[in-house]
């Protein structure tokens, strides 16, 4: 199949924009404009101020002077990236492929995509009074290659569809801007008459090259289609998606997950044929005013189980705004793994931790409280108390080093020690008693002291002298000394868990 | 034959204690899972699993105490598989410490929800599940709809639930099938011998469905519970008298 390629100018897209937020400015003269050397410079105008030969790159004040009545607004780089962007996720609804194409315009790789709407020019059409329903000013271009129908969007006074095989044709009575190149060499070829594509076309390559540099032949040679050219969509398109469009926008929940559920069905019907499962998801709707919205998901084990899928987006469909309405769902699939088969399992006593069942409630309870929230713990080769234990949020891991016990350790651990205040008798005896929160604990009996060393490699500090401490009542506690005994220091007692 | 109305009445109670997650051990096995003496407090000697046990606890230590006593009681229960999930809001539990009472720490899943009304929903949520075993669950208060819930949810999974409350002056009615307190007491060493002896608790079972509560001295030694007789309690205070 020929490629086709779809060129959208939007020629006033700062001002359209303007008018779209302040509809009041609809039919005055006004400008943007950005400060350069303590002068106002022009960097967009709207029709009507070019009405009064106003132009982007005039000062404020001259154009002040040929057109009275003309308001102006300080102007932000790169607002037009931010609009285009928004634009270009836009017109994902009409094809995958849609690049940036600064600064004021879009490329879109059609190939396949027009039949849908019943043919180029209905295609076209449905997209370009869709955009001015929205407000933007658009002239759109359709070609073989990206610079024809660049330059047919620009420069072409009419038959903005190129049909298959004669962007030639089509090139040849355009201006020589309609090539893609800078002000400079446009002025170059005006200066030396040549005013047409077709006047220099047929000259040989090595002299244009010669007088124009390489870039205006590669640009020359692109629009023929001579050079390939890569269009850089602002999203890979994953290879498991489906799409779901609407005849009626749709706004109620029960459609919502019905549509969803369609949705996951064929997706999933896809991944189970090829053996794969996925990892993460993204739901991403548009809304028939524009808007764009999504929701991920994340599974602990690859699954294609619509189902449960389902569920995990279930808990996350609050978040959809559907506004006036919905006209398309995405459910894309970046993540993909192969799923291993369930046989294994069969053999199992009882499924284990690492069970589908399990991974699956796992999965629902980290879509609602954060998968960072849910962990297991291996033993990590460190004796510094806080870092002996290695969150890991991984369900498969194995442990590769054995818990130490040779010594005592507390049920429960303080996440940061806490100051006590101690008596102790001689430098290497346990506290006789202790206050912690204004209650007083007298230690009955105790063991230690176990000295640990600070891990110096890691941090500095002191080292700790740990006691297990039993009070009055029968409590035990896990309290530490920080650094050496010395007499005139207090506050260097710290209780730092709980024994069962 | 005219069933008596005494063979009636004690058939239904059997049938709703069935229903209720109290059932004799299956053929093979014994049903034990280490408590000694404790278990006859249960209907049938068993301890009941497929139910929600409930926990006071007072204070940190209470709660460290209620930890080690329950980590004691899974060991025997995730034996043969079954995922164990902890939930808590706070995340106090030390792995290493765990085990010491004889269960693999990586083989319990820690959930630390942020927000505390989202407790009993993940505990729910992993009492309904198939795949587990046991769900330990540290919450401030459990109200009787709660609880009511749990206990739906366990009685089609047939995991077992342990609730550890810690707000204790909200005790309310729960429909848990049993109640217990778990404190430490002073521990004991071989011959007075200076130093910190083996885990000791009381351990008091509050109230049990169909069975009869009581109270025990329990003490974790060499990776079993013993129970430590009163006489031996008694001795002691006359020695230091």
């Amino acid at each position: 199949m020929p490629k086709r390629f779809a060129s959208l100018w939007f020629r006033h897209l700062l001002t359209d924009w303007k008018v779209r937020r302040e509809p009041a400015l609809k039919g005055t003269p006004f400008v943007f404009a950005e400060y350069d050397h303590g002068r106002l410079i022009i960097t967009a105008a709207n029709a009507e101020a070019e009405r009064y030969a106003v132009c982007e790159d005039m000062t404020v004040a001259d154009a002040l002077v040929i057109a009275p009545g003309l308001r102006y607004f300080e102007g932000k780089p790169g607002r037009n990236l931010r609009l285009l962007k928004g634009l270009a996720e836009w017109c994902q609804r009409y094809t995958p492929l849609v690049a940036i194409d600064q600064p004021d315009g879009l490329l879109l790789d059609v190939t396949g995509c027009t039949h849908l709407k019943g043919g180029e020019r209905e295609y076209l059409k449905d997209m370009v009074d869709r955009l001015k329903e929205i407000g933007y000013d658009v002239r759109p271009g359709l070609a073989d290659t990206m610079g024809c129908a660049w330059g047919v969007a620009r420069c072409a006074p009419s038959g903005l569809i190129v049909p298959i095989g004669e962007h030639r044709t089509a090139l040849m009575p355009l201006p020589p801007s309609a090539l893609r190149l800078p002000t400079p060499m446009l002025l170059k070829l005006q200066s030396l008459g040549l005013t047409r594509i077709s006047t220099f076309v047929h000259m040989p390559k090595s002299v244009l090259r010669r007088r124009f540099g390489k870039d205006m032949v590669l640009r020359l040679l692109q629009a023929l289609g001579q050079e390939e050219e890569f269009l850089l969509p602002i999203k890979e398109p994953a290879p498991y998606t489906e799409r779901l469009p609407f005849l009626e926008p749709i706004t109620t929940r029960p459609v919502i997950e019905d549509s969803l559920n369609t949705l996951l069905e064929t997706l999933c019907k896809r991944l189970q044929q090829e053996g794969k499962g996925l990892r993460t998801a993204i739901l991403t709707w548009y809304r028939i005013d524009g808007k764009v919205g999504k929701i991920d998901i994340g599974t602990n084990l690859a699954t294609h189980r619509p189902k449960h899928i389902f569920k995990l987006f279930n808990l996350k469909l609050d978040t959809i705004a559907p506004g006036l309405g919905i006209e398309l769902f995405v459910i894309d699939a970046p993540q993909c793994e192969p799923v291993s088969d369930k046989q294994s399992d069969l053999w199992a006593n009882k499924p284990g931790a690492d069970s589908e069942e399990v991974s699956e409630l796992l999965d629902r309870v980290g879509g609602r409280i954060g998968p960072q929230h849910l962990q297991r713990y291996l033993p990590s080769e460190h004796h510094w108390p806080e870092r002996s234990a290695e969150p890991t949020a991984d369900l498969k891991k194995q442990t590769e080093s054995e818990w130490r016990t040779a010594r005592p350790r507390p049920m429960q651990l303080l996440d940061k020690p806490e100051p006590i205040q101690a008596t102790a008798l001689t430098p290497d005896y346990p506290p006789i008693l202790f206050i912690y929160r204004g209650k007083r604990h007298e230690i009955k009996k105790a063991d230690g002291p176990e000295r640990i060393e600070r891990e110096w490699w890691l941090e500095p500090g002191e080292h700790r002298d740990y006691y297990m401490a039993e009070d009055q009542d029968g409590k035990r506690y896990w309290i530490f000394r920080s650094g050496h005994y010395n007499g005139t220091q207090q506050g260097h007692w710290f209780l730092h868990g709980f024994f069962a | 034959m005219l069933a008596t109305k005494e063979d009636i009445i004690s058939k239904l109670r059997r049938d709703i204690a069935s229903w209720e997650g109290f059932r004799p051990p299956e053929p093979g096995q014994t049903g034990s899972i280490g408590l000694g003496i404790i278990e006859k407090a249960f209907p049938n000697a068993v301890f009941p699993t497929g139910a929600v046990h409930e926990f006071i606890s007072a204070s940190p230590e209470d709660t460290a105490a209620c930890g080690g006593f329950i980590t004691g009681v899974v060991r025997s229960l995730i034996g043969n598989g079954g995922a164990c999930i902890w939930v808590s809001y706070t995340r106090r539990i030390y792995p290493p410490g765990i085990k010491f009472f004889g269960i693999e720490p990586e083989r319990i899943v820690f959930a630390d929800v942020p927000k505390e009304k989202d407790v009993l929903w993940v505990t729910e949520e992993a009492l309904k599940c198939e795949g587990v075993a046991v769900v330990i669950c540290e919450t401030r208060g459990l109200s009787f709809t709660e609880s009511q819930r749990l206990q739906l949810a366990v009685e089609k999974s047939k995991a077992t639930g342990f609730i550890i409350r810690k707000d204790v002056r909200k005790i309310t009615t729960t429909a848990c099938v049993s109640r217990w307190q778990v404190t430490s007491i002073p521990s004991e060493t071989r011959n007075g011998v200076p130093g910190v002896g083996y885990p000791r608790w009381q351990v008091d079972l509050q109230k049990v469905r169909n069975g009869m509560p009581g109270s025990w001295t329990v003490e974790w030694k060499r990776k079993a519970f013993r129970l430590v007789l009163p006489e031996q309690v008694a001795e002691r205070s006359r020695r230091y008298a």
